[in-house]
């Protein structure tokens, strides 16, 4: 049985497929807490956990913040417009004041690729990366794994087809390296003044035609369009993005009866994702929540360590 | 004091010169160079084992001074060269205000003379307020005692700009050091552009960046017929171009800095701030280009291209960290590290590159040990096993990403104008 014996959570680059499944396992056991009528287990009882959000966020932190709380932990939530940064104190002298609140855990959203590193470079805590720029957003991989083991019962040989903004996307990286590390098959596909270089180097697919990569697909991963890569020229508007890379019910006309369309939300309704499909009948996209309290609840845990749970 | 330098093994490329001897340096010039030298009334210095060289340039570096004295300083940067073996460096104008007036080259060879150890040699900027817009009054830039022109940190954006520049430089035979950046293609990028910035999720500078502007920048070297130096190469396209450029006659040299052919962009793996340069961190395949250009002569000069930062500033998220890391102190012993042990250069084309090169370049009467001339050696310990230390760095700033790293050679002394100013 592999043991989690890392202070933090940065991403899933760094993981062994061991350690993934460890996650996956210890999230199977925890989703059912959330059923409950008392959705509360003492597991983490007298442990603090923070969020510290430089970036808006409502599910994740939400997340995050609920499944401390089904773990009985006590939590302070720090957000940009109320932390010190704006004040000029650096990300570092932030995180040593948490820390000498003797805070366990710290789980972080910014905006630079690096911040969760670099954080937990600087503190003795425990260190979850919530996002970090356009490198990984790990929970958010860890909950699409494991929505998708929950659903087809296996990773291992599945075709998952990456649609959108892969440039600009941690979720894409982490899902590609936990995906990779679990044995699917990835293609990926969106506009090429979207696609980051040397993307193959990471092991997966790169098709332009979007016909042609959801084909065979037994998942597809909606990533979330911004408005505002069009105002920086990326495409030539949402219309045509919409047109070339927005997946509808004519795109999925072939689709086997048991594909999966995942999205990490929220969702532009009609832009990369036609309503109906984000409600139909392939959609796992509010799963996809209810997992990630699952998988962040088993996160918190195994870095916390050696309190045993009763369940 | 004289000076009488005994059996070291003297190289001094100018002249062809690489064989054991004494060399005697009376009142501050080098008087004689011979196989056995007995002289009273002067300091006996052993050399035996060492090599003597003559001092290194470094044609790239950042003082600091005005306006950023905590980073660095005339003096700071005075005594960070020579403890690694400088006995001249060229100030880059980006200082605040920038060097394009004749106050500010006064005040810093004011200050240089204050310090009293090496040669400084302040380079003016091109435009005034390195704004790329209008051309600094370089006439009297020039009297003031430039000895080269640059925006660095900003390429000369505008190409009518700059070809005027390169035509009016020409008159003052000053050359124009090109910093060479396309910033509509640079903007908002960090580290280089490929698989390590996917990865990452760090925004990429291309290689491309770089190399548009050094096709351009010969190009226009061509089509006015005045001398260009193309500062801190880092791609192997840049590369390229220039020794097309060279085949083809254009006026251009290059310099490349010790960190170009030590690290890679594999080396941001940690996000650690101390790697984040401008140009940034390349391939492997570019280093091996870089290696390669020094060796065939593409590449004219090393230079440290030293950036002091304050550990404030760069102990910051990635995003939000100034380029540039410190280099005077660690230039000599990655060079010896990379290209001597390597067997890229000899240590005599080695002196070429940090010495002679950079004096020819510049006008500079130095680089070489012709009797009369400044009494300006480095005196090089090749076997010399040290170790980086934050500690042990004069400069004041500490943001080096080869605290930690062994280097093997070191400057044991070091010699301007006849005195010692470090010494082991």
């Amino acid at each position: 049985m592999v043991k989690w014996n890392r202070k933090d959570l940065l991403g899933l680059e760094g993981l062994s497929p061991a350690e993934i499944k460890l996650v996956l396992d210890t999230a199977e056991s925890f989703k059912e807490i959330s059923t409950r009528q008392i959705k509360k287990v003492p597991a983490l009882r007298g442990r603090t956990i923070a969020t510290l959000f430089f970036e808006p966020s409502t599910r994740t932190r939400a997340s995050f913040e609920l499944a401390a709380k089904r773990l009985s932990a006590d939590t302070v939530s720090i957000s940009s417009s109320t932390s010190s940064v704006v004040k000029g104190e650096t990300l570092k002298d932030t995180a040593r004041n948490i820390e000498a609140m003797k805070i366990d855990i710290i789980i972080i959203r910014h905006k630079c690729a690096g911040a969760a590193e670099m954080l937990a470079r600087a503190v003795s805590s425990g260190v979850i990366n919530a996002g970090d720029g356009s490198h990984e957003h790990p929970t958010q991989g860890l909950l699409d794994l494991f929505t998708i083991r929950e659903k087809k019962k296996k990773i291992k040989g599945l075709k998952v087809a990456i649609i959108g903004d892969i440039l600009h996307s941690r979720v894409a990286r982490s899902n590609i390296w936990g995906l990779k590390k679990l044995g699917a098959e990835i293609v990926i596909c969106g506009p090429a003044t979207l696609m980051p270089p040397e993307i193959e180097k990471m092991g997966v697919r790169v098709v332009y035609d979007l016909r042609k990569a959801v084909k065979q697909a037994d998942v597809i991963n909606v990533l979330r369009i911004q408005k505002e890569r069009q105002d920086a020229g990326f495409f030539p508007s949402l219309r045509e993005y919409s047109r070339e890379f927005g997946i509808n019910k004519e795109v999925l006309k072939d689709a086997g009866k048991d594909l999966l369309i995942m999205h990490p939300g929220p969702i532009n309704r009609g832009v990369e994702i036609s309503p109906d499909v984000a409600d139909g009948q392939y959609s796992v996209i509010l799963d996809q929540v209810t997992n990630g309290l699952a998988v962040r609840m088993a996160v918190l845990y195994l870095l916390l360590g050696e309190t045993k749970v009763k369940l | 004091m004289n000076l009488l330098i005994k059996g070291g093994r003297v190289i001094d490329p100018a002249n062809k010169i690489d064989k054991v001897m004494d060399l005697l340096i009376e009142k501050g010039k080098i008087s004689r160079m011979a196989g056995s030298i007995r002289s009273e009334n002067c300091r006996v210095i052993d050399a035996a084992g060492l090599i003597v060289v003559p001092g290194l340039i470094d044609m790239h570096t950042h003082l600091r001074e005005p306006g950023r004295e905590d980073e660095e300083t005339i003096l700071s940067g005075s005594e960070a060269a020579v403890k690694g073996g400088f006995t001249s460096i060229c100030a880059m104008p980006n200082t605040s205000p920038a060097v394009d007036k004749e106050a500010v080259v006064k005040l810093i060879l004011s200050k240089a003379e204050q310090a009293g150890l090496v040669n400084v040699y302040p380079i003016g900027a091109i435009t005034k307020g390195r704004e790329g817009r209008e051309l600094a009054e370089i006439g009297e830039l020039k009297r003031a005692g430039v000895v080269a022109l640059s925006d660095d940190g900003n390429p000369v954006e505008n190409s009518r700009i700059m070809r005027r520049a390169l035509e009016y430089s020409r008159m003052f035979d000053l050359p124009i050091i090109a910093h060479c950046e396309d910033k509509n293609f640079s903007a908002g990028g960090m580290i280089n552009e490929g698989r390590i910035s996917t990865v990452l999720g760090l925004k990429g500078i291309p290689c491309f960046s770089e190399e548009n502007m050094v096709a351009r920048d010969v190009s226009l070297a061509k089509l006015t017929g005045s001398r260009i130096h193309i500062a801190h190469i880092s791609s192997a396209g840049s590369v390229r171009i220039i020794k097309q450029a060279k085949k083809d006659g254009i006026n251009v040299t290059a310099e490349a800095t010790p960190h170009h052919f030590s690290l890679s962009d594999e080396n941001l793996r940690l996000f650690d701030t101390n790697y984040k340069v401008n140009p940034p961190l390349r391939t492997g395949q570019d280093i091996d280009a870089i290696k390669k250009a020094l060796a065939d002569g593409t590449i004219d000069a090393i230079a440290t291209d030293h950036a002091p930062h304050s550990e404030e500033e760069k102990d910051v998220e990635f995003d939000y960290a100034p380029f540039g890391m410190t280099g005077l102190e660690t230039a000599l012993g990655l060079a010896i590290k990379e290209l001597v042990e390597k067997r890229i250069l000899t240590v005599s084309r080695l002196v070429e590159k940090m010495s002679l090169n950079p004096a020819r370049i510049l006008r500079l009467d130095k680089g070489r040990l012709d009797p009369g001339s400044d009494g300006d050696l480095t005196i090089i310990d090749l076997n010399k096993e040290w170790t980086v230390k934050k500690e042990d760095f004069k400069s004041k700033s500490k943001n080096s990403p080869f605290i930690g790293e062994k280097l093997k050679g070191i400057a044991a002394m070091t010699i301007c104008r006849g005195k010692v100013v470090y010494e082991k």
